[in-house]
């Protein structure tokens, strides 16, 4: 009995002589550390995605009480986040403009001609040095989900052979915009809802042989466009994001249903074409 | 007297090196061997968790655990004067070095399982057994152990910083090459092991 309490108190009283020393050098070593950066750490989703620019988000926290970043540059926690932020420094909020990933591409394996068949890792960077891509489009989707690995958010699948990226799910922090070797991903506001699901540079007889659902320039959505938010570049349509009001005329007078629109289950056609 | 002492600071350090010949505290090696500045700032903090750890616990050891018979409470306790050492490190570069906390990051906090550190601790009293390790011979085993440890690694980061720009096969790439360099490295080490003192 006597052995349990000595070896009890010894240890016990080891423990309680080194917490005391450790409790004064923790006064005499101490160091003024800001109590905001912890509180706004806890407000950040955590996912050091960097999307906000730094290098994750403790990194964040420490710019916006140090080094007077703006509180509403987290695109992933959104309007909460930066209001949240700013009201512990106890400034204005302003409004964080959500922001997608879009995939500019439609042309999975039924649309979209293939170069040759790929038998090797399924990685899009593998793919992407042969010759490309396995695609005769060399501006499309590869479709081997590279950009799904990298997504903190679990937004992006491919089912149909070409990444889909959920707007509901995604935070807009461009993870997969690096990823992507063919930079077919792009970051658009959210509240555009259409898009061009196409990437494709070439000329338009070029692209019409690649693809079913290419962009080839032709130029009747910009003749359309009410608002005048449409432009073309390079044999791509590319709308204007700011002067655009979603009516949808675009999507409809498009003679390559290659303008669409977007939501969880995946692209929607507005006028879906004949499938081959 | 001194000849002891010499002897055992030159087998600590060369001849039974703690990283390259008894293979502990392999974690911090790998893990802060990129610059060598960071490095030499690792080998100083283990130097002197190491110097600090091998003075307490050899008190500890003579005092507390063998007069009431508790040398199996060994491990628990050197345990504890490890971490409180530690903890009084860390606290002390994140006041003075601020720029060196950083940049040993994780690896701070972990000398406190960094087994080199016990490993002192314990081989003080088993190695050449207890009653033959004086206070000022465990201390300096102690030390040439850190120190041992502190060439190791600056050793190391030299010869990363130099695979930095060498042409490196891809599938050998990272940690691969870094593993061959430490096994050669080890290699070098072992032949120390023909230094006799008769």
């Amino acid at each position: 009995m006597n052995q349990i309490w000595i070896s009890v108190l010894i240890i016990g009283g080891m423990g309680l002589l080194f917490g005391l020393l450790l409790g004064i050098a923790s006064k005499i070593f101490a160091v003024e550390t800001d109590e905001r950066i912890p509180q706004i750490t806890e407000i950040l989703p955590g996912a050091n995605c960097g999307g906000c620019g730094f290098a994750g988000c403790n990194a964040y926290a420490t710019a916006v009480v140090e080094g007077g970043a703006a509180p509403n540059l987290c695109p992933v926690g959104g309007n909460t986040a930066a209001l949240k932020i700013a009201g512990i420094l106890g400034v204005e909020a302003q409004e964080v403009e959500p922001k997608v990933a879009r995939v500019l591409c439609n042309g999975n394996p039924e649309r979209a001609v293939a170069k040759y068949l790929f038998d090797g890792a399924k990685d899009c960077h593998s793919v992407a040095r042969l010759g490309g891509g396995d695609k005769m489009c060399s501006y499309g989707c590869l479709g081997f989900g590279s950009c799904m690995t990298v997504c903190p958010a679990d937004a992006i699948s491919i089912d149909t052979g070409v990444a889909v990226i959920d707007p509901e799910k995604c935070g807009g922090c461009g993870a997969c915009v690096q990823e992507c070797p063919k930079n077919v991903i792009q970051i658009f506001p959210a509240k555009s809802k259409y898009f061009v699901t196409c990437n494709s540079n070439d000329k338009g007889k070029q692209t019409r042989q690649n693809c079913q659902v290419g962009c080839i320039g032709c130029g009747i959505c910009v003749k359309n466009c009410p608002k005048e938010a449409i432009s073309m570049e390079n044999n791509l349509a590319v709308i204007d994001a700011e002067k655009c009001v979603n009516c949808g005329i675009c999507a409809k007078k498009c003679p390559q249903h290659a303008i669409n629109t977007i939501d969880g289950l995946g692209v929607h056609f507005v006028i879906p074409p004949k499938e081959a | 007297m001194i000849r002891d002492l010499l002897i055992i600071s030159i087998g600590a350090i060369l001849i039974n090196n703690f990283v390259l010949v008894q293979f502990l505290g392999i974690c911090p090696f790998l893990g802060v061997s990129k610059k060598v500045e960071t490095a030499a700032g690792m080998g100083m903090a283990v130097i002197f968790v190491m110097l600090c750890a091998s003075a307490l616990t050899w008190v500890v050891q003579k005092y507390l655990l063998e007069p009431f018979h508790i040398e199996y409470l060994q491990t628990i306790a050197f345990i504890l004067v490890i971490a409180v050492l530690v903890q009084l490190v860390e606290m002390f570069l994140q006041k003075s070095v601020p720029s060196l906390y950083n940049s040993l990051g994780v690896y701070l906090p972990l000398i406190t399982t960094n087994c080199a550190v016990l490993g002192v601790a314990i081989q003080n009293i088993t190695k050449f057994g207890f009653s033959e390790m004086s206070f000022l011979k465990s201390l300096t085993y102690g030390t040439s152990a850190a120190i041992g440890f502190t060439l190791a690694i600056v050793l190391f980061a030299g010869v990363r910083e130099r695979l930095e720009g060498a042409d490196i096969p891809s599938f050998l790439k990272g940690m691969p090459i870094v593993l061959i360099t430490a096994a050669l490295l080890s290699i070098a080490f072992l032949g120390f092991s023909g230094l006799s003192f008769q």
